[in-house]
């Protein structure tokens, strides 16, 4: 068998959830760091491009004056003042030729730069040189070379003014529109900067939450999934290896503790199957074994019989012989008919049984009897329940049931004439007053059913008692819920009490529990294979308990109610009514009659009641369970 | 010429045909024996038999089969069969099967003898062969009537209850019948279970077997009188006992409708 922890750990749902979740995450995180951070970047480009014009208007109209009287020492004193600025890598004007006439850097100055150069391609993109350049187009972000920071450059034409061809230098002539560029670069890498630090926080910040949802994920999945699966595979487990009483304790309230209680009620179903299927296994063994048996024995009882038989008859002149041989042939007769018996035995016990409906077999039944019924004059009506469900039953012995419990009927109401009633219904009734207790044993395993002691004409569970010093038995009453218990001596209800197993004498008292009516003792019995029976062990009032039973809730029966108006059942005949033998019809009866119906009854199990009143009737009730 | 024989046993058990073998010698039959069904088959066509005594529970073959097999060779030869396996059910089953008795195994030397007597009467009576100059005269049962077997005779009655008798037959294979013994009333009898003793002159016990079920609730007892009357009108006035079935129906469906015979 294979265990759980013998799940690889990446098989496992927690596992798999985590990282299902934990990936979702990540994507829905990147998605939305990929779209912040590229707003950020361009929220803050756009602030720098704003300085960098500023800067560039800047620089153009403080040099302006100097332009115009021709000071060219000042214009390069004033672009190398505010060139110092850490942020900005390079202010310099250039000439119409491209020629750099002031720069920051000064080696600079006097370099001619190609019109392909950065600082020349807004407006030399097409071989005609653009007059205009629009805002948008007057800065560009370049690199110098691939591992340097970025750098944000913004080129600032100088247009031809009046002012610029009347000045006295007379340096630009007045048909030049563009005199020459500014060309202010402001290094990026404050912004870049800035940038990597958020992209790292969103890293930190990815990282953290998916550990955080796993952790959560996990903590919950084995709060609410590990640990009731780990109780239902104990739990089936414990059913593999045969323990058909393991319960699971409640699992909650979701969808896995509904599955736990219909786990319960499915083993509490299996047991039942399995006892009975145990129970009709052993009368099938037991029925192999008889028919095996009396082959094997059969056949040399026949050589014994046949010659024992035949020298029987070739020595009637010796009566001494005689003698001893009509003891071997009268022993192998016994043997032949506890052989026969064992056969019968065998075969009656195994009832055929499959659905049946209970008010056809009765309607068999009358019509066996219904000319013995005009004979008798008898009026017989019946009220069949119409919907009553089928029954799982041998058909031919419940119809001998109603056979005999009808002729009964007939013999108690007597040539006179009267009445008989049969009435069917579907009746549901709690555990309590209809579940007879058919075993039940000591902690050492010795057996209480008592069948020389009947109550209500089921064997009794014996137990010994000791209260004042006098010891006797007491015989508890086998219907559950049912306190027609007999005492065999006088009970002062308020000594202590000791009750105790009657072949050990080992305690059944159990001290943990307390009758919760009187608070008094407790006694508890083991019921193989349904738990336990407890009970107020002082007798003052009739608490009992069987949790195994109760459990089960109401159980369903088919009801048969044959009435009658004869002559009844004396009041002390009615416990040995269902005992074999017994008869009140002298020669008539057979004494078998009831005994049989209560073996097929039992054998159903079912319960067979009997209310009568001399003089008044009888009536038996029968309860066959549906299921 | 083929060999002739009186008896073949049939039997897995060497001790079960020695047994049988020596009562049917004392009897003064001859008698030859297979210890399997395929044997006794091929010894059926070798020689010629009245009677097969025959086991039901035997290796390869066994009883049942070994009955459907001489039916569908045409061999029309009385079969008992024996068993230690003596439920009812195996007693209705080889009666339906078309065995004319059952006994169960362990049997007393006059129990076996008393079938074997009837059985190879009955043979007598019933051979074409011994009767070609001289017709087989015995009353078959009227049609609306039932058998188990050749030898009980059931009928239905209005009121729900049945009659069951012995058949012409079976009466006539009972040589000087002497007296009968009922079993109580309300006994409950099952079907294929011996319920009632015919006594010969000679002592011998027969036993009829009950075709159906149930309680008896009357004997008829104008044969303790008259026991004339079991061969003078067997299926009328010589009812043995009125019963009232317990399973009427599904016992029906193992009886032979008598109408099949006419």
């Amino acid at each position: 068998m294979k265990g759980l922890s013998q799940i690889g750990i990446f098989k496992r749902i927690g596992l798999k959830l985590t990282i299902v979740v934990s990936l979702t995450s990540l994507v829905i995180i990147g998605v939305y760091s990929y779209f912040n951070i590229s707003s950020q970047n361009d929220v803050l480009l756009a602030e720098v491009e704003r300085h960098a014009n500023q800067l560039s208007e800047t620089v153009k109209n403080s040099t302006r004056y100097s332009m115009l009287f021709n000071e060219r020492d000042q214009i390069q004193e004033t672009i190398m003042t505010i060139g110092k600025d850490p942020t900005i890598y390079d202010v310099r004007i250039l000439n119409k030729e491209g020629m750099i006439i002031y720069s920051r850097k000064q080696d600079e100055i006097g370099q001619m730069l190609d019109k392909k150069a950065e600082s020349c391609y807004a407006c030399h993109a097409e071989n005609k040189p653009l007059e205009k350049l629009p805002m948008k187009d007057r800065t560009r972000i370049f690199k110098l070379h691939p591992d340097s920071t970025r750098i944000m450059g913004i080129v600032n034409p100088i247009y031809n003014e009046k002012s610029c061809w009347q000045a006295e230098c007379h340096a630009h002539s007045a048909d030049a529109t563009v005199l020459g560029v500014l060309d202010v670069s402001i290094s990026l890498e404050p912004i870049d900067r800035q940038l990597k630090k958020n992209q790292i926080r969103v890293l930190i910040l990815a990282v953290v939450s998916v550990i955080a949802l796993g952790l959560i994920i996990g903590l919950f999945v084995k709060k609410w999934i590990d640990k009731p699966v780990k109780e239902l595979v104990k739990a089936t487990n414990e059913v593999a290896l045969g323990n058909l009483n393991y319960t699971i304790t409640n699992l909650g309230n979701d969808e896995l503790g509904y599955l736990g209680q219909s786990f319960n009620k499915m083993i509490s179903k299996l047991e039942e199957t399995h006892l009975q299927l145990m129970q009709s296994d052993k009368m099938a063994s037991l029925g192999r074994l008889a028919a095996g048996v009396a082959h094997e024995i059969n056949n040399p009882l026949t050589g014994v019989l046949t010659y024992s038989s035949f020298l029987l008859k070739r020595t009637k002149d010796n009566p001494q012989m005689q003698e001893d041989l009509n003891v071997i042939v009268r022993e192998t007769m016994r043997s032949r008919e506890i052989i026969k018996g064992l056969l019968d035995f065998a075969r009656q016990s195994a009832p055929k049984k499959y659905q049946v409906d209970i008010n056809d077999i009765i309607k068999r039944a009358i019509s066996v009897v219904n000319n013995q019924l005009k004979y008798s004059n008898i009026n017989l009506s019946t009220k069949f329940n119409e919907q009553l469900p089928k029954v799982t039953a041998d058909a031919n012995q419940i119809q001998q049931v109603c056979l005999n419990l009808l002729l009964n009927a007939i013999d108690a109401i007597g040539p006179k004439g009267g009445t008989i009633e049969i009435i069917t219904n579907l009746i549901s009734l709690p555990p309590k007053g209809n579940t007879q207790i058919k075993s039940a044993v000591c902690p050492k395993n010795h057996s209480f059913i008592y069948k020389e002691f009947k109550i209500g004409g089921l064997p009794s569970l014996q137990l010994k008692i000791k209260s004042n010093g006098i010891e006797g038995f007491i015989n508890l009453d086998p219907v559950y819920g049912s306190n027609r218990h007999f005492f065999g001596i006088n009970l002062s209800k308020n000594k202590s009490i000791n009750l105790t197993c009657p072949t050990c004498d080992v305690s059944l008292i159990d001290k943990n529990e307390k009758c919760p009516k009187c608070n008094g003792p407790v006694y508890k019995l083991i019921i193989p294979n349904q738990g336990y029976l407890l009970g107020c062990a002082s007798f003052n009032d009739n608490w009992q308990k069987w949790e195994f039973i109760d459990r089960g809730g109401d159980r369903k029966f088919v009801e048969i109610k044959i009435k009658d108006d004869g002559c009844g059942i004396a009041q002390e005949n009615i416990p040995k009514l269902f005992e074999p033998f017994f008869s009140t019809k002298g020669q008539k009866g057979t004494g078998l009659g009831l005994a049989i119906v209560w073996g097929i009854i039992d054998n159903h199990n079912g319960t067979i009641n009997v209310d009568s009143e001399v003089g008044k009737g009888t009536t038996f009730s029968i309860k066959l369970p549906l299921a | 010429m083929k060999e002739e024989f009186d008896i073949l046993i049939v039997d897995d058990e060497q001790v079960v045909v020695d047994s049988i073998k020596r009562i049917c010698e004392i009897n003064n039959f001859t008698v030859d024996y297979a210890l399997e069904a395929e044997t006794a088959i091929k010894k059926i066509s070798q020689a010629k038999f009245k009677l097969i005594i025959c086991d039901i529970m035997m290796p390869v073959m066994d009883g049942f089969q070994f009955i459907n097999e001489l039916r569908n060779k045409n061999i029309d030869l009385p079969v008992i069969v024996t068993s230690g396996y003596s439920t009812i059910e195996n007693a209705v089953r080889s009666l339906y099967a078309g065995a004319l008795d059952f006994i169960p195994k362990p049997f007393t030397f006059d129990e076996i003898t008393s079938i074997i007597k009837r059985c190879i009467k009955y043979r007598e009576l019933t051979d074409p062969a011994t009767h070609i100059n001289n017709p087989i005269v015995y009353v078959p049962c009227p049609a609306k009537y039932y058998r188990l077997g050749y030898s009980c005779w059931v009928n239905k009655l209005l009121d729900g209850t049945v009659n069951i008798g012995a058949t012409d037959i079976f009466i006539k294979t009972i040589e000087n019948i002497k007296a009968i013994e009922f079993q109580e009333i309300d006994t409950m009898i099952n079907q294929a279970e011996p319920v009632v003793k015919i006594i010969s002159e000679d002592e011998t016990i027969n036993q009829l077997y009950s075709a159906i079920s149930g309680r008896i609730i009357e004997c008829n007892t104008k044969l303790l009188t008259d026991i004339n009357l079991l061969e003078k009108d067997p299926y009328f006035g010589g009812w043995i006992y009125r019963i009232l079935p317990s399973q009427l129906e599904f016992e029906m469906s193992m009886l032979s409708p008598c109408s099949s015979d006419l």
